[in-house]
């Protein structure tokens, strides 16, 4: 019997220099990603790329020069943005983008610094990190993607994983109650908290805009579709029949009451801005009641 | 909301029209700009891009409103439009309009 080898080709090293030459600057947005860089390794009807398009757009209607932000990222199909983005970017370890960006924020407060991080990247691994950077009112913008699992690794379940999903590792249905992540957002102490739905562009991007211009801690939480790590086990379709279920099953309730915003597997998801208000930022009590007493009086 | 006759300050508003571009290669198929677009304007081809996708096309041209709305939800950086004329409102406008979104 003769066998016949499949000739191995090489990694190409100018195709990063030909999808540059080829693709970039196709799309008026093309200034805003790294050239070379799209298409993102995203799957088709992922709601990640909705969410990098509707953050450009927020940069831009909030009328924020690249060069004065920047953005930090944790481990995850999330994290990925950091990579596509042509500006400042951090793609730190897994749940450390909140002090990463917290050391950052303090030394440059100049800029306008956002982490843009996964459900899991920011509430299992890096939960403590953000109850203590939002109780101290640290000026960092927080862009949660909440995707109810573990995309990148292959839809674990996550600490938002609503009651009887099913994940790869839980198999039998999600017995552990789930984090209402606006409530602990609020409780902990951020000045803005909002949640929209990837369906909800338009208002995301006004969300965005909106809290990039607060001082302090601001929190977004955006509901996307991940249809291949939480929409199959749980046969909810593909990416756009998620997007029709945020259509169709979506309460637009601003000021509600982030205790009465939990999420089920199925059921009402209360979505809006509930928490818009300031409170005195690190920097400032800092300043306050540390740094004034080390200035000598002319 | 239903209009029974043109509106009496008709002649101050005009409806924008939108040039869609579409970067066929980009699309990966998932088909939020064909299902969101408030006017329908948008349909599935029946063509291959180089991924193996079928990129959306214009059904209805001049038809676009240039709100932009299928721009900002593509995942891929694969569609925009952009403003090329405003049209004036007539009174066919305000039927369609009831037609559409009436009780
Ligand atoms: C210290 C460490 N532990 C575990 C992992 C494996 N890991 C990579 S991504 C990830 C979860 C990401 O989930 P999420 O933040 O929700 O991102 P998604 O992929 O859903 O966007 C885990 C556990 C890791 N990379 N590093
Ligand atoms: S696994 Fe889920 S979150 Fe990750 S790219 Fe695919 S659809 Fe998106
Ligand atoms: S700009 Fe608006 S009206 Fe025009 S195709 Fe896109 S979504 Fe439809
Ligand atoms: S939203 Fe973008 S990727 Fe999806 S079908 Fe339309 S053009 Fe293609
Ligand atoms: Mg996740």
């Amino acid at each position: 019997m003769k066998i016949r080898h499949r000739t191995l080709v090489p990694f190409d090293p100018q195709s990063t220099t030909r999808l540059r030459e080829e693709q970039h600057g196709l799309h008026p947005d093309d200034v805003y990603l790294k050239p070379g860089r799209i298409p993102h390794i995203w799957c088709p009807g992922c709601g990640l790329g909705v969410v990098l398009n509707t953050y450009i757009n927020g940069l831009k209607m909030a009328g924020l020069p690249v060069d004065r932000t920047a953005v930090v990222s944790g481990i995850g199909c999330t994290g990925r943005v950091a990579g596509y983005l042509n500006m400042d970017t951090y793609h730190t370890t897994h749940g450390r983008a909140i002090p990463f960006a917290t050391g950052l924020a303090l030394v440059r407060p100049d800029l306008t610094v956002t982490v843009f991080s996964g459900d899991g990247d920011l509430f299992a691994i890096g939960g403590n990190h953000f109850i203590h950077a939002a109780r101290r009112n640290i000026n960092l913008k927080i862009l949660c993607v909440n995707n109810f699992n573990y995309g990148m690794t292959g839809g674990q379940a996550a600490p938002t994983t609503p009651v009887a999903a099913r994940t790869t590792t839980t198999p039998y249905g999600n017995f552990e109650h789930s984090f209402n992540l606006p409530f602990l957002a609020y409780a902990s102490g951020a000045v803005y908290v909002a949640r929209w739905t990837t369906f909800h562009a338009r208002h995301l991007v006004t969300a965005i805009a909106e809290s990039l211009t607060r001082k302090g801690f601001t929190f977004i939480e955006v509901i996307a579709p991940c249809p291949i790590g939480y929409g199959r086990p749980n046969k909810l379709g593909s990416g756009l029949d998620e997007m029709k279920f945020y259509r169709e099953n979506s309460l637009v309730q601003n000021d509600a009451d982030p205790r009465e915003a939990d999420i089920g597997l199925k059921g009402k998801i209360i979505v809006g801005k509930f928490i818009d208000q300031s409170r005195p930022t690190f920097d400032q009590v800092y300043e306050e009641n540390i740094l004034k007493k080390f200035t000598r009086s002319a | 909301m239903k209009f029974w006759r043109l509106p009496l300050d008709a002649k101050d508003h005009s409806i924008p029209q939108g040039e869609l571009v579409i970067i066929k290669d980009r699309c990966k198929g998932c088909n939020f700009c064909i299902e969101f677009c408030p006017n329908q304007v948008l349909k599935e081809s029946s063509e291959f891009n180089k991924k193996g996708y079928h990129p959306p096309q214009v059904t209805k041209q001049g038809e676009c409103v240039n709100c932009n709305l299928c721009e900002i939800i593509c995942p891929e950086f694969a569609i925009y439009s952009e403003l090329k004329t405003y049209k004036e409102l007539t009174s066919e406008d305000i039927l369609n309009y009831s037609k559409k979104f009436g009780a």
